[in-house]
């Protein structure tokens, strides 16, 4: 268990560098940041001045080894269109994503699962038909396409959510929230729907899947023939035993979560880190680009460190497997 | 493969396998073509992608209008609802954008550069994956895992995020010089490079197969090189996974591109794509005028949705696992 974990982490660590690698040639060879930061005016002496402060002169390696130490400290600069930090700037506006992502998570779980319990008990039934064809237009339907749909059904049509930033925020420390105003709460339902969707989806073929798989089974016919509730064998016996894939995939899936977060934010103009994003791409606003690669990738690889690590402690034939081989 | 087919579609299907056939008897007797006509859905889902495609790749010659011919647009024109509506014109059928151009011609062109987009990018994204994979799966040791290494840590990205990032890059990069054309390769490339993975994966895995049976041993024995081998004796095995995987690709490579145009980094409004059509008109969603973001919507959902059942069914109908 433990060589496998210190041969995750050091993997983990690989890539980080690998990626940080790729920051930090974006940050050095896209555009010359001396040009970026100065003005049309600056003399010549001035913009050797910058460099040298900025240590461009320095060898490549000492400058990605500084770029790796300030990046290790959240420093990543100064962006070149709002001249803001942005470190400051991501700070500012993760409050903002996360609460999204989380909210899209919950709704994806608390309809996607009994949606995939109940197709997979009642395979045949209409209702089972309307939920696949859902999920199947919600699988083939792109996310801005959706979130269009239901800007126009029901904030232009019916007028019952706003379909434009946060609403009112409060700020709790350092955390603007959203939850706790009702133009907030009202502002969030559409968005995290959005982006929850596709997820939902998935769950729910995912839980019918395991769910038609199990309940052929020797051990829930057993429980039949003992004459259990089916509410007992349902729920207490294939339920639970589909649940270990279902936990990896949303595991695995909150980083998709953080992807689509992007065009989920671009549709409804929500002001957290994805929006930053495209609008730094859009500008060629390299500092933030390096920083939200750095920090997405950070996320993505503590994401799949962590479901590799409960895995091996859900499943022993892992376990058993990386004794075999390392 | 199609050694077995003949046995088993005499026992289903009734048809005497002795018979001399032509081309398309033996075509239509295959169990391609029947699992194809089988499902109505296919069919319809067949019927619908050609219909789209004949209008994009025909919109020059069958376009009411000419949505790149600025001179031909009169801003009078601009924001007509479609022809039944009040207010509309006979001569726009689905109404007019922003700028007057007709939004049927502009979705006949924009599928048309959606189309071309998603095609080349499936296939850059099969030519890099089929010389990694195949490279990988017979050279094996270091060359495999280096390969297989760069392709992991990709596939903890999202396609969608690298395409973003990759089409990012090169746009800071050909910002001063920007050509014609231009962004229609960066798109195609953005893509091209996100998707590859999986087309590696799948190549490898059967090269590794390929690779320790006796005709490879033979053909390197009477001193066949190694490009040869690869290329000419163990590409064609795996064609058939290879096209199944690039026909689902192809609706994800048309969803990524109309997703970037969306998002402001894709093709410009001067030669729009499906998504940039939606983009536009989504600014003008509030003011009431959904026509411009209703139809290129439509077109592209229905796109999507008719290359995602092709390529499902293509993908059931070739494994022999569910037959």
């Amino acid at each position: 268990m433990l060589a496998f974990a210190i041969r995750r982490l050091f993997e983990a660590l690989m890539v980080m560098l690998a990626v940080a690698l790729i920051a930090f040639a974006l940050f050095r060879y896209v555009g010359d940041p001396v040009n970026q930061m100065v003005g049309q005016d600056a003399t010549l002496a001035d913009r050797a001045e910058l460099r040298r402060h900025l240590g461009l002169d320095d060898p490549v390696i000492v400058q990605f080894g500084r770029f790796v130490s300030h990046a290790v400290r959240f420093d990543f600069g100064i962006s070149y269109q709002l001249k803001q930090s942005v470190t400051g700037m991501i700070a500012e506006r993760f409050p903002a994503t996360f609460e999204l992502a989380l909210a899209a998570a919950l709704f994806a779980v608390v309809f996607g699962i009994p949606m995939g319990v109940y197709t997979g008990i009642y395979r045949d039934s209409w209702l089972s038909k309307v939920f696949l064809t859902v999920s199947l237009i919600g699988i083939s339907l792109p996310t801005f396409l959706i979130g269009i749909l239901l800007i126009y059904l029901f904030a232009v049509k019916l007028g019952w959510f706003s379909s434009f930033g946060r609403g009112e925020v409060i700020t709790v420390g350092f955390w603007r929230t959203g939850l706790l105003t009702i133009s907030g709460l009202k502002a969030l339902v559409l968005p995290a729907i959005t982006l929850g969707l596709f997820q939902m989806t998935l769950i729910t073929r995912l839980v019918r899947a395991e769910m038609l798989e199990v309940l052929r089974t020797d051990y829930i016919k057993f429980a039949r023939a003992r004459g259990l509730s089916d509410r007992a064998i349902n729920f207490g016996h294939a339920l639970r035993n589909t649940l270990v894939p279902v936990i990896t995939i949303i595991g695995l899936q909150l980083g998709l979560i953080i992807a689509f977060a992007i065009i989920t934010e671009s549709v409804f103009q929500w002001p957290g880190m994805g929006l930053m994003f495209i609008q730094a791409v859009q500008n060629a606003d390299i500092p933030v680009m390096a920083a939200y690669l750095l920090l997405v990738a950070f996320l993505f690889v503590l994401i799949n460190l962590i479901v590799d690590l409960v895995y091996v402690r859900i499943d022993p034939r892992i376990r058993i497997y990386s004794k075999g081989t390392g | 493969m199609n050694e077995a087919s003949p046995n088993r579609l005499s026992s289903t299907a009734g048809v005497p396998t002795a018979r001399p056939r032509s081309r398309l008897g033996a075509l239509r007797d295959s169990d391609l073509w029947q699992s194809f006509v089988a499902s109505r859905l296919v069919v319809a889902a067949a019927l619908l992608t050609t219909l789209l495609v004949g209008a994009a790749f025909l919109a020059p010659l069958i376009a009411p209008h000419n949505p790149y011919d600025l001179k031909s647009l009169e801003l009078i024109d601009a924001d007509r609802p479609p022809a039944w509506e009040e207010g509309g014109d006979a001569r726009f059928l689905l109404g007019t954008d922003d700028q007057g151009r007709d939004i049927l011609s502009t979705i006949m062109y924009g599928t048309r550069a959606s189309l071309m987009i998603g095609i080349c990018s499936v296939l850059l994204a099969v030519a890099i994956g089929l010389s990694l994979g195949l490279w990988a799966g017979y050279a094996g040791g270091r060359i495999d895992a280096a390969i297989m290494r760069v392709a992991d840590v990709q596939l903890t990205f999202p396609a969608i995020l690298t395409a973003l990032l990759i089409d990012g890059v090169a746009l800071a990069i050909f910002k001063r010089y920007t050509f014609e054309g231009g962004k229609f390769w960066i798109l195609v490339m953005a893509i091209g490079l996100s998707y590859w993975v999986q087309y590696a994966r799948t190549v490898r895995g059967v090269t590794l197969v390929e690779r320790d049976k006796e005709y490879v041993q033979a053909a390197r024995l009477i001193g066949i090189g190694p490009m040869k081998i690869m290329f000419q004796h163990i590409l064609p095995n795996v064609l058939g996974p290879v096209l199944v995987l690039a026909t689902i690709n192809l609706a994800l490579a048309i969803i990524t591109e109309a997703t970037l145009s969306f998002l402001g980094v894709g093709l410009p409004p001067t030669e729009p794509s499906l998504g940039t059509m939606i983009q536009v008109g989504n600014k003008y969603l509030f003011s009431g005028s959904w026509w411009m973001v209703a139809f290129p919507g439509l077109t592209l959902a229905l796109l999507a949705v008719a290359v995602n059942l092709l390529g499902d069914w293509l993908r059931d109908a070739l494994n022999p696992k569910l037959r």
